[in-house]
């Protein structure tokens, strides 16, 4: 089985993002970049897959710009054998992006795709839904747990209400949560090895497709704060405060 | 301009999450219809057609809809797009499920988890983890939406007596089938309605230690919820989490207790009128967004608070 995972280049999540000074987006100017964390959990849910004998190949797929190669060297450097990147400086709506899978696919022809759930920079939560939607095939959002059983897979969902199962058919997207797997990190002789692996560079516009953004960004802004809140000395104290200040209990 | 709200129900009922979808799309202006789609669902029509505001009930009731299937629902709501300038659903795993999906079949961006509505093309959506609101405009001819629901008040449930019709779900891909759900039984509130959240963290120490909670959470009436943390090192199962990748939340009081309050949580619950924070580390990230701040030590707090109740 052939799988193809995607990853994107995000902001690290352990950094707070800062509004740009000309309200158009966040300043990611020197900031720290990192792979997705559910991406994450998408490549080490392939890597397992490959331990276990039932990929044989996997391929990792960024859209995005030229840094992104260094989030597909980590990819390849935890173990995907090949990897592609589909270059472009603009930022791609999830519409556009899962076009851009679609073409990959339709040349790449994989049995399986696993995505993240969700981007943490734009918290969209739609590209794996809308690829799914694109190639007319099964989707099965937010797993966390996959079982393949031959032509179908048996997969646990995270849902408000608790945890659903559902069995699609494969092929099928995946799109993943936090608790599908730990992810690994790698080592530093795969780190090496990574620089040596397959890495695909292809331009955006040599793909012929319709990614124009359907939305504009009028303005970015920092939420309100929260105004200071105090110390307690004691519990008594605390509930006395919930009790006649916030009126709360 | 007329908004189609995809109701979620379950067991006849209407989730809450639904009257504050429609909040957003009396926002929006124009006609409301409402979709009910699933297997069996005509109490749950009934319910809708009494919600204040709201035109017409359309209802979908399938075998082929049962456990609303991402393929299905989104077939179905693509084959009555047309009748609509919006169509909206509640950013809770049922919308985030089929709306991108359906959105892509319609060959519509989708604008995710609104925050506020604008102008009836104009929406504000929090980004990075709430760290940010993105305002957006967009050019799509029909404009699929999901709501966070915290950001909008709950739609009365009565006074309405729309006309209920009945419409054709469409063909069963059967691409995927639903097996089950497995629900964590409470008789406590539910997490994402409850007017008080008392949560636990990784300073909770272990699973055994949170009918200690439970017990503050009963005698406030209270849902009880958990971090990240919590969850994954097992303490309780995945639909305590409160965070960017769990519910969002925005309770009355919401009392965090031994949750050091990482990004990714407050994202979760930072629009909670009060916030409390009980946790031993006086550095802890949660102090700097809660209203009122105890340093102790949670297993000597807790049952304190309990007594004090």
């Amino acid at each position: 089985m052939k799988v193809l995972v995607g990853v994107k280049r995000v902001l690290d999540p352990q950094v707070k993002a800062r509004v740009n000074a000309d309200r158009t987006g966040i300043d990611l100017t020197n900031a720290k970049m990192t792979m997705n964390p559910f991406c994450e959990n998408a490549v080490e849910e392939a890597i397992r897959l490959k331990e276990a004998g039932t990929a044989e190949e996997i391929i990792a797929l960024s859209v995005g710009p030229a840094k992104a190669e260094e989030t597909l060297r980590n990819a390849l450097a935890l173990g995907a054998d090949r990897a592609i990147l589909v270059h472009t400086e603009e930022t791609l709506e999830p519409l556009a992006i899962a076009k851009v899978f679609k073409a990959i696919v339709e040349a790449e022809q994989p049995d399986l795709i696993l995505v993240g759930k969700q981007a943490i920079d734009d918290d969209c939560n739609q590209t794996g839904q809308m690829l799914s939607a694109l190639l007319d095939w099964p989707q099965a959002t937010f797993a966390s747990k996959l079982e393949l059983n031959g032509d179908t897979a048996k997969v646990t969902r995270e849902v408000d209400g608790g945890l659903e199962t559902i069995d699609v058919n494969l092929p099928a997207v995946v799109t993943v949560d936090l608790r599908l797997n730990e992810p690994r990190y790698a080592s530093l002789p795969n780190v090496m090895k990574a620089k040596r692996k397959p890495l695909d560079k292809k331009d955006l516009a040599d793909l012929g497709l319709d990614t124009a953004n359907r939305m504009t960004t009028l303005e970015v802004t920092e939420p309100p704060a929260r105004a200071a809140g105090v110390l307690v000395e004691s519990v008594a104290e605390l509930v006395s405060k919930l009790k006649h200040e916030a009126k709360v209990i | 301009m007329t908004v189609l709200v995809i109701a979620e129900h379950e067991n006849g009922a209407l989730v809450g999450s639904t009257l504050h979808t429609i909040t957003a799309a009396q926002q929006v202006g124009g006609d409301i219809d409402v979709l009910i789609a699933g297997q069996d669902c005509a109490a749950a029509a009934q319910a809708a057609a009494s919600i204040a505001g709201v035109s017409r009930i359309r209802v979908a009731d399938d075998a082929s809809l049962a456990g609303q299937l991402a393929e299905n629902m989104a077939d179905l709501v693509v084959s009555l797009a047309a009748d609509y300038s919006h169509v909206m659903a509640p950013a809770t795993t049922f919308g985030k499920n089929f709306m991108p999906r359906a959105a892509a079949l319609l060959d519509v961006s989708q604008i995710s988890e609104i925050s506020a509505v604008i102008a009836a093309d104009t929406f504000e959506r929090p980004i990075y983890a709430g760290n940010a609101l993105a305002k957006v405009q967009s050019a799509d001819s029909i404009k699929l939406i999901t709501v966070r629901t915290t950001k909008f008040d709950a739609a009365s449930a009565n006074g309405g007596s729309a006309a209920v019709e009945a419409v054709t779900a469409a063909a069963d891909t059967d691409k995927s089938r639903y097996v089950g759900l497995s629900a964590s039984e409470s008789d406590r509130v539910e997490l994402a309605s409850a007017s008080v959240v008392v949560s636990g963290g990784r300073g909770m120490q272990s699973g055994e230690n949170f009918p200690m909670l439970e017990r503050v959470a009963d005698k406030l009436g209270a849902a009880v919820g958990a971090s990240r943390a919590a969850v994954d090192a097992g303490f309780v199962p995945n639909d305590y989490q409160v965070g960017q990748t769990g519910k969002v939340i925005a309770p009355d009081l919401y009392i965090a207790v031994g949750i050091s309050g990482a990004i990714q949580h407050l994202a979760g619950m930072k629009d909670s009128k009060v916030i409390v924070a009980i946790n031993k580390d006086s550095e802890a990230p949660i102090f700097q967004v809660a209203d009122y701040g105890l340093v102790a030590d949670l297993f000597d707090a807790i049952p304190e608070l309990e007594n004090e109740l």
